[in-house]
């Protein structure tokens, strides 16, 4: 890895990522699911007779559609372990808990969940377990709380269940939510702290000597790392441009508006900006233009008009 | 040539590179840790970058945080004017296994394969939940240790080893990795350490970190041009697992045993295993899968993945020294072998052969 010199101020920022994709269930996921909201538990038989649980719909042996639904107990037994000493947030428990693979009476394959107990010595492969339910449930694995410990005799064997149920659950939302802590590098480090003092500065290609705004730390044509530092700007030339109609969200702006494309004088690169201080229906390729900031801003708010004349197409052609 | 060839093509890894793997790399973007891997990998063979045929790199959106992030370090293989290449989004070893492909269908005799991941910008261990089952997984956030030690408990039951047995692979691991310059825990002084999630210790478990890898592959002559001893890749193939954790039999590993035949693993002995094993359990699984308990088989002599364990590039970092291994005359024979996912989930196997002298 390089040796070369870092900024000594590398700058870091939260980035948080979160998304609530909405899956929708098959007919065997949707049965199960539903039938824990129920507090019923469905597996599924293959066509050698194995009783899955959780249910699959395709035989992982045979690729065979399965359909064939069974209710197994809610008793089982745990088939292997692992103490979780100290709980990650979003995890089935707060406190110390196994996290265990436990195959319920009347099925053949195991579910993976949690098991309540109060510490590792009282957890064993072969142990008797049952299924805790959540207080509330709405069709979700994590309507099983938990499992605990149990003493009680076994259920009966698999009995064969239709899977229909009022108000079947048909889709889920799996939200998850990822925090990082984002470190955006040598180049853009610095190309961010330049702006943050009203400059502009792209990175050279010693090879090509193309100018790059904003940097990425490498040139797409050679290869190589771009580590010359040069100010451009601060005035450019648009050099295309589109009339944007769309309101966004959280974005305090008018529409329609005008974003476009800016070739900063002295890059060899576009970069994009918002166009103000001009009637939208008057921004022309050509347009010359220079940054605003708002007091404060770490980048500009926006480009407006400079008053020159337009430049010339053949200044510009190449950089569209 | 191999004297035995199972393919169209011949082709051999002809020269292998990695980064400093460290716990952090903040200074550095994804692009300005990738490409001194990149041109050291290039400078090795004295390819320029536009004359690579095909160019194929692995990483995941999730370690960056960010959307199609594998594109921003297409600037550092020089991606203009447009190059004939692709992404997998997982281990870098299944890209190298579609740049294989790509040249036994006579599209490109030479390639680029290059993957890498940044693990220090998020949690890593809850990172990896999100590539289970969203359906009845997910959404109980088991992290990858946790499954990791339900496998371990697992063949502690079945008495294919013990804790002590766990943590002298842990200790041989990072012993191999002292003269292993690369790596991010180096030398015997890594103590079994506490529980992380019970039966594994933090001896037990990879360390994380920050790193990148490349290798380029070439096919019959070429590959003779670019390296005085080619690795050939004689076999290769991958298989999985069945989804579901409960369906299987934690204490195997059928999808790397097939995987291994297919290969030709068995064909002849070997004596050099790289295994893809991010814990010190896996590698229990993966000695009996590939049978390589008998002698004279040098396993995880760079370290493995317990010394080092860049997420997406670790993998093709045991392809990578099983192939510098034969590249030195220090191995005739070698396995490497890749993982990706929960518990041994899918599995990589090649057979990497140099000439006799
Ligand atoms: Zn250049």
């Amino acid at each position: 890895m390089t040796s070369a010199a870092s900024p000594p101020e590398v700058l870091r920022a939260p980035l948080v990522v979160e998304f609530p994709f909405t899956r929708s269930l098959g007919p065997v996921q949707s049965a199960f699911l539903t039938g824990l909201r129920e507090r019923v538990v469905l597996g599924v038989r293959t066509s050698d007779g194995k009783v899955m649980v959780p249910p699959v719909e395709y035989d992982p042996v045979t690729a065979e559609e399965i359909r064939d639904l069974v209710e197994v107990g809610t008793t089982g037994t745990v088939t292997t372990w692992a103490w979780n000493g100290s709980p990650r947030p979003s995890q089935p428990l707060a406190t110390s808990f196994a996290w265990v693979l436990v195959r319920l009476d009347g099925a053949d394959t195991a579910i993976l969940h949690a098991l309540d107990a109060p510490g590792p010595e009282a957890v064993r492969t072969g142990m008797r377990v049952r299924v805790r339910w959540a207080e509330e449930r709405t069709g979700a694995i994590t309507d099983i709380a938990c499992f605990e410990p149990h003493d009680g005799p076994a259920s009966e064997g698999a009995a064969p269940h239709d899977g229909r149920f009022a108000g079947a659950v048909t889709g889920i939302v799996a939200a998850a939510r990822l925090d990082y802590t984002y470190s955006p590098g040598r180049s853009q480090t610095a190309y961010i702290n330049a702006l943050a003092e009203r400059r502009t500065v792209g990175e050279r290609c010693p090879s090509c000597h193309k100018v790059y705004v904003p940097p990425r730390g490498a040139c797409p044509t050679c290869g190589v790392a771009t580590t010359d530092h040069v100010e451009v700007g601060p005035a450019g030339t648009v050099t295309t441009y589109c009339i944007v109609n769309i309101k966004a969200k959280n974005l305090d702006i008018e529409v329609p508006y005008v974003y476009a494309h800016i070739a900063l004088d002295g890059a060899d690169l576009a970069l994009h900006g918002r166009i103000g201080g001009i009637p939208y229906d008057q921004v022309r390729m050509g347009l010359r233009v220079e940054p605003v900031w708002t007091e404060g801003g770490r980048h500009p708010d926006h480009y407006r008009p400079t008053g020159e004349p337009d430049a010339d197409y053949d200044a510009y052609k190449e950089l569209i | 040539m191999p004297t035995t060839s199972r393919y169209a093509r011949d082709v051999a890894v002809v020269a292998f590179a990695q980064s400093d793997h460290r716990r952090r790399s903040d200074e550095l973007s994804e692009v300005e840790m990738v490409m001194p891997v990149l041109h050291q990998v290039l400078d090795r063979t004295g390819l320029k970058a536009g004359e690579i045929g095909f160019t194929c790199s692995g990483s995941s959106d999730y370690l960056a945080g960010r959307a199609f992030s594998f594109t921003m370090t297409l600037d550092g293989v020089g991606a203009w004017p447009p190059i004939s290449e692709s992404h997998v989004e997982m281990d870098g070893a299944w890209a190298l296994y579609e740049a294989w492909v790509k040249i036994q269908t006579g599209e490109a005799d030479t390639a680029l394969v290059y993957s890498y991941g940044k693990s220090s910008p998020g949690s890593v261990r809850d990172v990896l939940t999100r590539q289970l089952d969203p359906y009845y997984l997910a959404p109980l956030w088991p992290d990858s240790v946790a499954l990791a030690a339900l496998q371990a408990q697992a063949l502690i039951d079945a008495g294919e080893t013990d804790e002590a047995g766990l943590a002298a692979i842990g200790a041989r691991s990072r012993a191999a990795a002292g003269a292993n310059p690369h790596a991010q825990l180096r030398g015997d002084a890594v103590a079994p350490g506490d529980y992380q999630v019970r039966p594994l210790r933090t001896g037990d478990c990879p360390p994380i970190g920050d790193g990148a890898a490349a290798v380029v592959l070439a096919a019959g002559d070429t590959a003779r041009r670019l390296c005085a001893r080619p690795a050939w890749i004689t076999g290769i193939d991958h298989r999985i697992e069945a989804h579901g954790l409960g369906l299987r039999d934690l204490t195997d590993s059928p999808s790397t045993r097939i995987a291994a035949e297919h290969a030709g693993v068995f064909d002849a002995p070997v004596d050099t295993a790289e295994l893809h094993a991010p814990f010190s359990s896996q590698e229990v699984v993966l000695r009996k899968a590939l049978r390589l308990d008998g002698e004279g088989v040098a396993v995880n002599p760079s370290g493995g993945a317990l010394a080092a364990n860049p997420m997406m590039a670790a993998g093709l970092i045991r392809i990578g020294e099983a192939a510098a291994r034969i590249h030195r005359g220090e191995s005739d024979r070698a396995v490497a072998h890749a993982t990706s996912g929960p518990c041994l989930q899918q599995n990589l196997v090649a057979v990497l052969e140099g000439e006799p002298a």
